[in-house]
């Protein structure tokens, strides 16, 4: 789960990382308003939303009065900030940030990962900050500095000292560092953060170490115990299919195809979609409706992908282990009669009562298409869409 | 003997009076799995599925001398299960709990180092489909039907795709020595490159499929040892073509977020290194059968 840049400066702030002063903004006269609370002869608006390169697509703007603030919070507001980190829907502005501006001396780059390979926590920097760091990688692959974290316990002071002598400060700022770094790794662990990165962290003309932007990443799975993390969560920055998905205790991930699916287990639902590529079609999403599916969560599932304007067939792949054919062949007629599918269905059951399961499809009497295999699911599911978009386009 | 499991292994279960431990326990023992107790703290003393139900891992231990234990525990209760199972002496654990913090394996992992590699337990999972030697005995949550006992490994992380494996190869009369899930979270017992090794020394075991995803460096890893130390045949399928960078595709580790980590790249690698490219999630059973008859003429 991502979370703002305010709501991650906060958390910081808390634990001893210098941040600029600000405040978040939800109108134009608000954000003048926090310009005056700041003080101060600039400041820079922000636009909040999950996603990095935000300067380039103008969410960022440097402004010096009252009439620079809001103008460009008039232009923000209600708009869509497209980067290449959003997809091409982009993400809406509803909330801004301003800060006041800082007098940079130099910009580093400071990050937290979960390293899968070597199953700790990571921490990257780089006196090359201001860029991503796939770029820092592939332009100043020497400045990176890297140190894991023995989870038994915690990370040392002396590792975090070494990152600051490695990153070339002046004396004076090894201390703060020292202080920054500490307390980005307790922030880190303390919420279960998968993710957290500090680009730039600035050393400013005045001599001090401040944290221009956050962004982080929470552990989905450790929410239970974070309650503070999960009330951050921002539906608008979400994908409205998914979130309707996600509030119905549905793992779905909304892509950009017609052809929509509904499967369970997460490796067969991507093998079914590359299955689909390979047929000649585009999945529109990845569903997987998990174990033990009751006719009920199957017929949710469909509500999901048909809420979907672009899907143009469904198909239906269940290999049933802890599932029950039957079950499933239950909620696909329960789906037909009781939401409506107005699209070709193609299902394909497999395992657990998969005799039951085809009696039921087949003593319905709804227009079902059946296929036994992956290949064949797939093949008759793409010509399916085909067939249904040709009659379309000649209506 | 194949790997990991047979039919006199002795086997507990963690989290057995639940409703899930207690379906899984009876479908295991029906399929043939020397089951011999279970464990759910403050039960101690009943009897349930006819068998003992113990309070700790080490009670259990001690009165059934059980070497191998599987997980059923709720996700924020499991890594201490598995601590309490390796501390015990268990030499098997199978973690079938979907949504364990990565934190908590990075303890987890952390933790069982203080035991000697001899004497270290070997975990499998979590957010696995478990362990199953096919006619002998079964440590999961599988349908054993799907499974012709043979002589192919079979190593994924997901479980329903591992089903799609076994049936494809079952149609072709292909048996399988071992099936392993080793799970989809990002930080894993197990590894491929562990299980791999396991299957390489097996004398049970001729060839090996290896199913992996998107996401983290495993497989690659898997497919450069392979490449420098295995004499049998490693055929293999990466899943995740269609899906985009920076998504997590259901399990917790299935998301491209470095470079090397998309299906595509994977294949790279894999080729490179020598493995045998299942092309399609449809061509399981072809690409093992033409494997396994080039190498009988081969040799």
């Amino acid at each position: 789960m991502d979370i703002h840049e305010y709501q991650a400066k906060e958390l910081l702030a808390r634990h001893g990382v210098h941040v600029p002063r600000g405040g978040l903004a939800y109108s134009p006269e608000q954000a003048t308003y926090r310009a005056r609370e700041i003080g101060g002869a600039k400041w820079v608006l922000k636009a909040q939303v999950h996603s990095g390169a935000r300067g380039k697509a103008g969410g960022i703007k440097l402004c010096s009065n009252d009439e620079e603030i809001s103008n460009a919070a008039e232009a923000m507001l209600g708009r869509k900030l497209v980067t290449h980190q959003t997809g091409p829907r982009g993400k809406l502005i509803s909330r801004l940030y301003l800060e006041e501006a800082v007098d940079i001396a130099q910009e580093l780059y400071l990050g937290f990962v979960l390293d899968r390979k070597e199953e700790r926590v990571m921490i990257v920097a780089s006196a090359a900050g201001g860029m991503e760091i796939e770029e820092i990688a592939e332009t100043a692959p020497d400045s990176i500095i890297r140190a894991t974290v023995d989870p038994g316990v915690g990370m040392q002071r002396f590792q975090a000292r070494e990152i600051a002598f490695g990153l070339g400060l002046e004396d004076n700022l090894i201390g703060k560092a020292t202080e920054t770094i500490l307390g980005c790794y307790r922030v880190f662990r303390d919420y279960d953060a998968t993710m957290l990165e500090i680009n730039p962290l600035v050393v400013t003309r005045d001599g001090s170490l401040v944290a221009l932007d956050a962004k982080m990443s929470f552990d989905e799975n450790a929410l239970f115990r974070r309650p503070e993390i999960s009330e951050l969560r921002d539906k608008s920055q979400e994908d409205p299919r998914e979130t309707f998905a996600s509030d119905r205790g549905l793992s779905y991930v909304g892509l950009d195809g017609n052809i929509g699916c509904i499967i369970n287990g997460a490796g067969l639902a991507m093998a079914t979609m590359d299955m689909i590529k390979i047929a000649g079609g585009e999945p529109a999403n990845f569903l997987d409706i998990g174990g033990g599916a009751s006719p009920e969560r199957v017929a949710k599932s469909f509500r999901a992908v048909l809420g979907d304007k672009n899907v143009e067939a469904i198909l239906v792949n269940i290999f049933a282990g802890i599932n029950r054919c039957d079950w499933v062949a239950e909620g696909v007629i329960k789906a037909i009669r009781e939401v409506g599918v107005d699209v070709p269905l193609v299902v394909r059951l497999s395992g657990t009562k998969v005799e039951e399961g085809r009696k039921i499809l087949a003593d319905s009497g709804e227009a079902v298409i059946v296929a036994d295999t992956l290949a064949e699911a797939a093949e008759k599911a793409v010509a399916a869409w085909r067939e249904a978009t040709k009659n379309k386009k000649a209506a | 003997m194949a790997i990991l499991l047979n039919r006199s292994t002795r086997v507990i279960v963690q989290g057995f009076t639940g409703k899930i431990g207690s379906f899984h326990a009876d479908d295991m023992k029906r399929y043939g799995t020397k089951l011999v107790g279970g464990v759910t703290p403050g039960k101690g003393g009943q009897t349930h599925l006819g068998l003992p139900v113990f309070n700790t891992v080490k009670g259990a231990v001690r009165e059934t001398r059980a070497e191998a234990s599987i997980v059923f525990v709720p996700p924020p209760f499991a890594a201490d299960s598995i601590m309490e199972a390796a501390d015990a002496g268990i030499k098997l654990c199978v973690c079938i709990t979907d949504g364990i913090p990565s934190q908590d394996m990075m303890r987890v992992k952390r933790y069982m180092r203080r035991y000697r590699f001899e004497d270290r337990m070997r975990l499998v999972g979590p957010n696995c489909a478990g362990v199953i030697t096919p006619g002998q005995a079964l440590m999961g949550i599988m349908p054993g039907s799907i499974y012709l006992p043979g002589r192919v490994g079979i190593v994924g992380r997901s479980g329903t795709l591992g089903y799609e494996a076994a049936s494809q190869m079952k149609a072709l009369g292909i048996g399988v020595s071992t099936s392993v899930g080793i799970g989809g979270d990002p930080i894993n017992g197990s590894s491929f490159k562990d299980i791999l090794q396991l299957f390489e020394r097996d004398d049970d075991t001729d060839a090996v499929v290896m199913i992996g995803e998107i996401g983290g460096p495993q497989e690659a890893e898997a497919a450069i040892w392979a490449r420098d130390n295995m004499r049998k045949p490693l055929i293999a399928y990466i899943a995740g073509l269609s899906a985009p960078k920076g998504r997590r595709m259901g399990h917790a580790g299935a998301i491209i977020s470095a470079f090397g980590e998309s299906a595509q790249e994977k294949v790279e690698i894999l080729k490179e290194a020598g493995v045998v490219i299942v092309p399609t999630p449809a061509s399981f059973g072809e690409v093992v059968a033409d494997t396994l008859a080039r190498t009988k003429k081969a040799a």
